[in-house]
This record gives structure tokens, C-alpha cells and sequence, in this order.
């Protein structure tokens, strides 16, 4: 069976769920997002990525009702959300810390919300119940929240904000208190929990891997404003800057001067170095400066001299032996460092260079991208 | 971020007129040139004077001065002791019935503390004066130091008096090189502590001194009970004042100390 | 060796300045009235033998704890005390609360000094803190005059020396205890909580006494119990501010032994006062102990 791709943001029919407008945010004289515009479409897993005081949690904050915008306008479904206070909002939010009331079981802290709606005793029950299935709480329902496990007391906010079933969910760094492994297992859950509610979740993180699996486009900021909005794999295949490309994984980056024919550009970016040969979309002025992005598992290392379009010298200076895969630092005589990747097929002692040995690094002409800034 | 809301402002307000009108109430009229206290006569620093003159007021503060230093001194380093052995020196036969004898003096009602240690003087013969005093005050003061001691000691990292002694130092030594000066904030407060509840102490002292010494508190009460006197406005604006003087001097100290640390870890950071 | 030293001199100090002490009121209030110096009977010296300490023993008696419940000056003087205490706790309350939640929420730069302003009065002489009153209470004092010049009350009102003026001293005088512990269980709790119930559809109303007060119990336990415990007992407060009409158990006791010098009877009382703080003491044991957990 296949699924049509769910690609709303590429359909000009489309109407989006949530809408920044123009949005600019100003605390005192300090600029939080500025001039920022988005749309936000129903059923979307958005992840808001960037550094701390990127503006990503203010975004958030904002859309819950705990800051009000300076300028612009935030619409869900098309309304105007500012005059709506935070506690008449079709919004929930799982907060970082969790915050989940310490006086309460686990059972009361997820009929919290539902009780404010007024709703009828056996209504709140059997919601509450359904949302311990959900979150696998079944057992934990009278508990206090410091007598369950820190994975635990995740999910028992997730299921607090999932109760009332609101139509974004808002998530705030939902993962940064587990530890790595629990952090991937529960990446997972949370992609099939918003799979089976339907619920339009927007979280916000600075762990780009985090962003990257769970959601279905990632818009990475910095400074208040989006630097790009895309899939994960346009992310990282075709970052629209050195930024984008720096922040997502590892990118080797070379600079110099672009002369362009057609969809070919070579670069010149050091005297006595072949020109590198790449290829892109985008014009670039003759001499422009150019920038030059790889990602280390597209450079080749060989010890004989190969046959590819680009081709440099350079000796091994370090190699990071990662298991599956090992990390080559090669110095090129231009002191440049360049990253090489290989996965680890062969058992280690078989490895054909070392420390110091004289290598070939090699790369096709469409491996990398060429970016303005 | 958080401004004072209405109703919060409202209310502190109302709160620290309630706290403070009485004491500087207290201290305009002891400016008052009338011996009616509540009639305003002028400005006068006549009872100030007076209150200068007053031998028998200037003995009871000397004595009070003197039993404050030597119990608060004495309590610290009793208090500090306890509060080692509390926290650190494990199980040792008697240690219930020793943190119980801490903790039981901070609820005890004063009147019983005094009466029980004037029958006990009373009963091994002791004269007392001065050095019963000192010896009550020590007493209940060094209950509070340890408490104060203690919640510092429970909070502080074990493992740097283990490297104290793996690095070679005594117990001793770990104690005055290491311990000491990590807790001596504490013992610096639980001094002040001890010495502000000897200052202040009116029912303690009332039951354990004799008729060679007289505290200031015992001094000012008995002049009270009789009704508002121009002089002890005097004393007590004088007390207050240097109350004030010291806490606030206090908290400068430490929040410039503060700022400092701020700095410097600061400038660690940057480097 | 060490070690036995540093036990062995708090321990002994204790022993001999607190516990022996205890236990000599605990044997006089067994014992009988006597005119003599010190005036009670009987006495026991370590040179009398086996013999005479039987006879002590003996001789000791409840007899001044049956005087104690046939007198009613005493009931009534235990039961006032307990009414006083339990009516300024909930007026300090009343009063602390607010600020507490006041300097909570105030802007972080401001906390440290409203802070210490809470702390000064501690500092400052108990008994000038009460005695500021006196000039404002009595009858000529300044209240009287503000509210005469109000044209609020026709003559002077009596508040001095009745039980208006003991509760007035004591909810000033133990503010600071009540305002501390509900500061700091306030000051514990996460903004974020707030905002989560506002999120999940409360008002700031509703989540006040949803979340904040609930959040706040076990501080408002502990400052209740920091007033009530010490005024139960006061004595200071009663002798300056109440009136002839003011009965509090520490002052009977004060007057027992300073003015009739019966031993044994104040010794008595001393007891009785002792086991009535007992049981406030233990809850408040067990308060601190829940919050110790409830932290961990």
C-alpha cells in the first residue's frame, strides 16, 4: 500500500493551521524574533531548531499565550489569537521541566484540564483512563509525581496535554531531561503518538538529531529569525546556508572564488590547489565569493591516487575510531583540515593508512553545495 | 521580567508600614523635648543626654555586653562541636537522646528554661550573677548555633575532607584547613545569633542572675512596666539604630562579596 | 580519643545545664511547700544512704498537680493561653501571608531587600519591639489621638492592658517567623506550574488556590506552628500589654514563682506547660519531616 507523501506546505491549496504574520517580539529593547512570517499546517510534527536564545522558546510561548506579540499577527484557523488568554486557548503545552503538580497523583494531574472544562465525572474518567493506555501509565495512576521514573513523568505530561485534545500541541525541549538512550526510544513513541491523535505538534529543541527524526519539517533559527524551512533531508542534503549547513551534522566548508558555466562552478580557493569542481542551481557572479559545503561521509579516502572530478592531496592527521564508522581529520599542505568519513566494513586491522600516512581525498562534482553566505 | 502587581504592592505595603511605623514612632519622639511621651514638644536631644548620665542604665549595658561576648563566644564553639558530632561522627551510644537535648531548648518555653536552671544553681550552691547568666545563655544559644551549623555542614561535599586526609592532613587538620573555613560563614551567623538572643534575653536572665548583676533587658523592663519613659525611647532608638546599622552593613558585605565571586567566575568563564 | 572528646563536651555540657536541670523541676513539682530556703521539702543529699532515699522517694507526691486541677485560676490561665496563641496564629497568618506571596511575586532584584527588612525586626530587642506599642496603645498614646482627630471614636479607647493589645504584640512581635517559611515555600515554587494550569484552562484565580495554596501548606503549617509554639508560653507580651484580665500560663508562672515563691506549684505549672507543648511539637516534627521528604 502506498500513502500519498504528506507534503501539505508544497500545496498552494492548502490552508494552514497556524500563521506568523510579520511577528516581531520585543522584550525592553531586546529584539526576540523579528519580522518573522510562517505557516503551520494541521497534522505536521514541526520542529522549532536552534541555539539557546534563538528565539525558538518565545515562539512557543507566544502561541501558548504566555507572551504577547509586539508586532504581527499569530492566526489559528485564520483567528487572530491575541486576545485569547492562555487558559481559553485550544492550545496545550508540555513544558521542559514538565511541571507537573507535585501535590497531585498522576491520575489528577491528568484530569487537571479536563475538570476545568467542567466536563462529567465518568467523561474525565474515561479520558483520563484512555490517556494512561496511551502513554502505557496504567499501572503509575495513583501515584505522586516523585515516585515515578523521570521517563515517566514525561509521558504523564504528554498525557496531560494530550487530554484535551487540543489542536497544536506545543512541546518545549520534551526530551532534554532523559538520558541518550531513553531519549531515542522515546523519540519514537512521540512520533506515533502524534500519528495516532492527528494532533498538530510543534516542538522546539536544540538537538538537531532530536529535530531531525521526529519531525516532518524543521525550521532552523538563529538570532529571532528562520534561517530555513524544509524536510530534514532538504535540511541536510541542500542547507541554504553556512549556518544551516554548520548547525545540521558535520559539513566540511571551503571558501574562494566562483566561475560559473552554466550549472558548473569551479572554485578557486588556494594558490597551488586544483580548482574544485561543483554544481548548483543558483548564478553566481564571476569572482564571487563562494562557499563550498561537503559533508564528510561524501569525501572519499584512498591511499592510491583515484579517478574523480575532484581530487586532493593530504596526509592523515587523526582518525576517530566511532565503531561503525571512523572519522579521518586529513591536513591538506594548505593546512586545511578536511573531514573524511568510511564506514568500518573491514575489521580494523586491515585498515590501509594511519597516523601521518600521505592520502587521496576524492569527491564527485554534485557531492557538495555551493552556498552564497 | 515581573513588575509589583496592585494587589501585591497593596499589601507590602500595608505590611512594612505595620512593621516599621512602631519603631520609627518610636524613635521620632525620643527626640520629644517633653517628658510627656506622647505629647510633642519640640525637638530635644535632652533624654539622650540623661540617658548618658544614667550610671546604673550604662552598668546593666556593660554587663549585658559582657555576658553576650562570653556566651555567644563560649555557644559558638559548644554549638559547632555539636553540630560536627551531629552530622559526622556517625552512631555513637546516646546520640537520640543527644540530638534531643539539641532540639529540645529551640521549643522550650523561656520561663521553663530559667526556672529549671535557677533551681539547678540554687541547688549545687552556685552564686549567682554574672556567670550564671553566661552559663544559661550558653546553654540555649549553643542549641541554635548547632542548628545553624549543622544545615551548612549536611549541605557541604563530604568527599573535600576526604581529600583533606588523603592529601595527608589529620582529622585535626582537615577540620581547621578545610571544614572551618567552608562552614565558618555559618559560624559567623550562628555567633551573631547567639549573641543577639543574650542581647536580647529579658526571662532567662531574669531567673538565673542574682542581685550583683543587672541586664539591660531586666533594667528596661522593670522601667516599662511602669509606663512609656522618654529615656528608654533613648535607649531603644539607640539599639535600633545600631541593629540597623549592623544588618545592613552585613548585607553590603555579603552582596558585595557576591558580585565579586559573580565577577570573578565571570572573568574564569571569558578566559 | 578525639573523637570521645569532641562527643563527650556538648554531650556533658547538655547533660548537665539541660537534662539535670529538667529533671530537678520535674522533682520539685512533687514536692511539698515549705518555709524555708530553698522552700521546699523534702530535700536528699548524696551523704544520707540508701535509707533517706527510699524516704525521699516516698515522700514525693502529685499533691501540687491536684491543687493545680481543683484551682480553676489554672484551668482557665491554661485554656486563655491556648485561645490567645490560636487567635494571634491566625491573625499573623491573615497578616503573612499576603506579604509572603507579595515578596514571592515581586521582581528578583527587589526580593533580597524586602527580605531583609523581614529579618531586621528579628534583630532588633524583642522587648522594644513590644514596648514601641505602649506609646501607641495607651490611652493618650498616639492611635487614640489619630483616631480622636479622625473624629472616628468620640473619647479615647482602652486597648492597653487588654487582650487586644497581647494579640496586636504578638501577631508584630512573631510576623517575621510566620512571613519566612511561607516565603520560602513560595519562592520553591516553579512560575512553570503556574503557567501549566493557566495552559490546561485555569484562571489565575482558580490556579491560585489550586496550585499555590496547596504548594504552600506545609510552610503555612511551619510558620503557624513558629508562632503558636513560642506564644503558648509568652510571658514578656501578657505582663507589658495585658491587663489584670489577661491570664497566659507563662505569666501565672512568672508571678507564682517570683511573687508567691512556690516552688513546687510553678514547678508544677512549668510541667503542665511542658506536655501541652508536646503534642504541637511532635506535628510540627512530623510537618518538617514530610517536607524533607516531599523535597527529595
Amino acid at each position: 500500500m502506498t500513502q500519498p507523501a504528506f507534503s501539505p506546505w508544497d500545496d498552494p491549496a492548502a490552508t494552514p493551521l497556524i500563521q506568523f504574520r510579520n511577528v516581531t517580539k520585543r522584550f525592553g529593547t531586546f529584539t526576540a524574533i523579528e519580522g518573522l512570517s510562517l505557516d503551520i499546517f494541521e497534522r505536521e510534527f514541526f520542529a522549532l531548531l536552534g541555539p539557546s536564545g534563538c528565539g525558538k522558546t518565545t515562539m512557543m510561548r507566544m502561541l501558548a499565550g504566555f507572551e504577547d506579540v509586539t508586532e504581527g499577527q499569530i492566526l489559528l484557523n485564520g483567528q487572530d489569537i491575541a486576545p485569547v488568554p492562555p487558559n481559553k486557548r485550544a492550545v496545550n503545552m508540555m513544558f521542559q521541566s514538565y511541571a507537573l503538580f507535585p501535590h497531585l497523583s498522576v491520575w489528577d494531574n491528568i484530569a487537571f484540564g479536563l475538570r476545568r472544562d467542567r466536563m462529567r465525572k465518568d467523561a474525565v474518567a474515561s479520558r483520563v483512563d484512555e490517556m494512561l493506555r496511551l502513554t502505557r501509565l496504567e499501572k503509575f495512576a495513583n501515584r505522586k509525581p516523585h515516585q515515578i521514573s523521570g521517563g515517566q513523568r514525561q509521558r504523564v505530561a504528554l498525557a496531560r496535554s494530550l487530554a484535551k485534545a487540543p489542536k497544536l500541541l506545543l512541546l518545549d525541549e520534551p526530551l532534554g531531561a532523559l538520558d541518550k538512550k531513553l531519549r531515542q526510544d522515546t523519540q519514537f513513541e512521540l512520533m506515533d503518538i502524534q500519528e495516532t491523535t492527528g494532533t498538530t505538534f510543534v516542538i522546539v529543541t536544540h538537538d538537531q538529531e532530536e529535530a531531525m527524526t521526529v519531525a516532518s519539517r524543521v525550521a532552523v533559527m538563529d538570532e529571532g529569525k528562520l534561517m530555513q524551512v524544509a524536510t530534514p533531508d532538504q535540511i541536510y542534503e541542500a542547507p541554504n546556508s553556512v549556518y544551516v549547513a554548520d548547525f545540521i551534522g558535520d559539513v566540511n566548508i571551503i571558501s574562494g572564488r566562483a566561475s560559473q558555466s552554466g550549472d558548473k562552478v569551479a572554485i578557486a580557493w588556494a594558490e597551488g590547489e586544483p580548482q574544485i569542481q561543483g554544481t548548483t542551481s543558483r548564478q553566481f557572479a564571476p569572482g564571487q565569493t563562494c562557499h563550498f559545503a561537503i559533508r564528510p561521509e561524501k569525501v572519499a579516502i584512498s591511499a592510491q591516487k583515484p579517478d574523480a572530478p575532484n581530487v586532493l592531496r593530504g596526509k592523515v592527521l587523526d582518525i576517530a575510531y566511532l565503531g561503525n564508522i571512523s572519522t579521518y581529520h586529513v591536513e591538506l599542505p594548505t593546512g586545511t583540515i578536511i573531514k573524511a568519513q568510511t564506514a568500518n566494513t573491514r575489521r580494523i586491522a586491515r585498515r590501509s593508512f594511519t597516523w601521518e600516512d600521505p592520502v587521496w581525498i576524492s569527491f564527485s562534482d554534485t557531492a557538495g553545495v555551493l552556498l552564497e553566505h | 521580567m515581573k513588575r509589583f502587581s496592585w494587589f501585591n504592592a497593596t499589601s507590602l505595603t500595608f505590611g512594612f508600614a505595620f512593621l516599621y511605623l512602631p519603631m520609627i514612632i518610636l524613635i521620632i519622639y525620643s527626640f520629644n523635648s517633653s517628658k510627656l511621651v506622647t505629647v510633642w514638644a519640640g525637638f530635644s536631644t535632652r533624654w539622650y543626654g540623661e540617658l548618658m548620665q544614667n550610671e546604673d542604665m550604662l552598668d546593666a549595658a556593660w554587663a549585658t555586653l559582657k555576658v553576650a561576648v562570653f556566651s555567644s563566644t563560649l555557644a559558638t564553639i559548644l554549638g559547632t562541636m555539636a553540630a560536627y558530632v551531629l552530622v559526622r561522627a556517625g552512631r555513637f551510644a546516646g546520640r537520640t537522646l543527644f540530638s534531643g537535648m539539641i532540639y529540645a531548648p529551640l521549643v522550650m518555653p523561656e520561663v521553663i528554661t530559667g526556672l529549671s536552671l535557677l533551681l539547678l544553681f540554687i541547688g549545687i550552691g552556685l552564686d549567682r550573677g554574672i556567670l550564671t547568666i553566661v552559663l544559661a545563655h550558653t546553654t540555649f544559644a549553643m542549641c541554635y548555633v548547632s542548628v545553624v551549623v549543622s544545615s551548612r555542614l549536611t549541605s557541604f561535599d563530604r568527599s573535600l575532607e576526604e581529600a583533606a586526609l588523603d592529601l595527608g592532613c589529620s582529622p585535626f587538620e582537615a577540620f581547621r584547613l578545610v571544614t572551618l573555613p567552608i562552614i565558618a560563614p555559618a559560624v559567623i551567623s550562628g555567633w551573631l545569633l547567639a549573641f543577639t538572643l543574650s542581647l536580647d534575653d529579658l526571662v532567662i536572665a531574669s531567673f538565673t542572675t542574682g542581685p550583683s548583676a543587672t541586664t539591660l533587658p531586666i533594667k528596661i523592663f522593670s522601667a516599662v512596666r511602669l509606663g512609656v519613659s522618654p529615656e528608654i525611647n533613648a535607649l531603644s532608638s539607640i539599639m535600633i539604630g545600631l541593629v540597623t546599622l549592623g544588618v545592613i552593613s552585613a548585607s553590603l558585605i555579603s552582596k558585595r562579596a557576591a558580585v565579586a565571586r559573580a565577577k570573578d567566575e565571570q572573568a574564569a568563564a571569558g578566559a | 580519643m578525639r573523637r570521645l572528646a569532641l562527643i563527650a563536651l556538648p554531650y556533658i555540657w547538655l547533660l548537665a545545664l539541660f537534662l539535670v536541670p529538667f529533671l530537678i523541676v520535674l522533682k520539685i513539682s512533687l514536692s511539698d511547700l515549705a518555709l524555708a530556703r530553698p522552700p521546699y521539702v523534702p530535700q536528699w543529699n548524696f551523704g544520707d544512704g540508701w535509707d533517706a532515699l527510699k524516704a525521699f522517694f516516698g515522700s514525693l507526691d502529685l499533691e501540687n498537680f491536684v491543687f493545680l486541677s481543683e484551682d480553676d485560676l489554672y484551668w482557665r490561665a491554661y485554656i486563655s493561653s491556648l485561645k490567645i496563641a490560636l487567635i494571634s496564629t491566625l491573625i499573623t497568618l491573615l497578616v503573612g501571608f499576603p506579604m509572603a506571596y507579595g515578596i514571592a511575586r515581586s521582581p528578583e532584584e527587589w526580593r533580597p531587600t524586602l527580605l531583609m527588612l523581614i529579618i531586621l525586626p528579628f534583630w532588633t530587642s524583642f522587648l522594644i519591639r513590644v514596648y514601641a506599642w505602649m506609646g501607641i496603645l495607651s490611652k493618650e498614646g498616639l492611635l487614640n489621638q489619630f483616631l480622636l482627630w479622625l473624629g472616628l471614636i468620640g473619647e479615647p479607647l482602652t486597648i492597653l492592658n487588654t487582650n487586644t493589645a497581647v494579640y496586636i504584640a504578638i501577631v508584630y512581635t512573631y510576623l517575621p517567623f510566620m512571613i519566612l517559611p511561607i516565603y520560602a515555600a513560595l519562592d520553591r515554587l516553579d512560575d512553570s506550574l503556574l503557567e501549566a494550569a493557566e495552559d490546561l484552562g485555569c484562571s489565575r484565580i482558580q490556579a491560585f488556590w489550586l496550585i499555590t495554596v496547596p504548594l504552600a501548606r506545609n510552610g503555612v503549617i511551619a510558620g503557624c506552628f513558629l508562632v503558636f509554639i513560642p506564644a503558648i508560653g509568652e510571658v514578656i507580651i501578657p505582663s507589658l500589654m495585658g491587663g489584670s484580665g489577661t491570664l497566659m500560663i507563662g505569666k501565672v508562672l512568672w508571678e507564682e514563682f517570683f511573687s508567691n515563691r512556690d516552688w513546687p506549684v510553678a514547678s508544677a505549672v512549668a510541667i503542665i506547660l511542658l506536655l501541652i507543648l508536646i503534642i504541637p511539637i511532635i506535628l510540627f516534627q512530623r510537618n518538617e519531616q514530610n517536607q524533607r521528604e516531599a523535597e527529595r
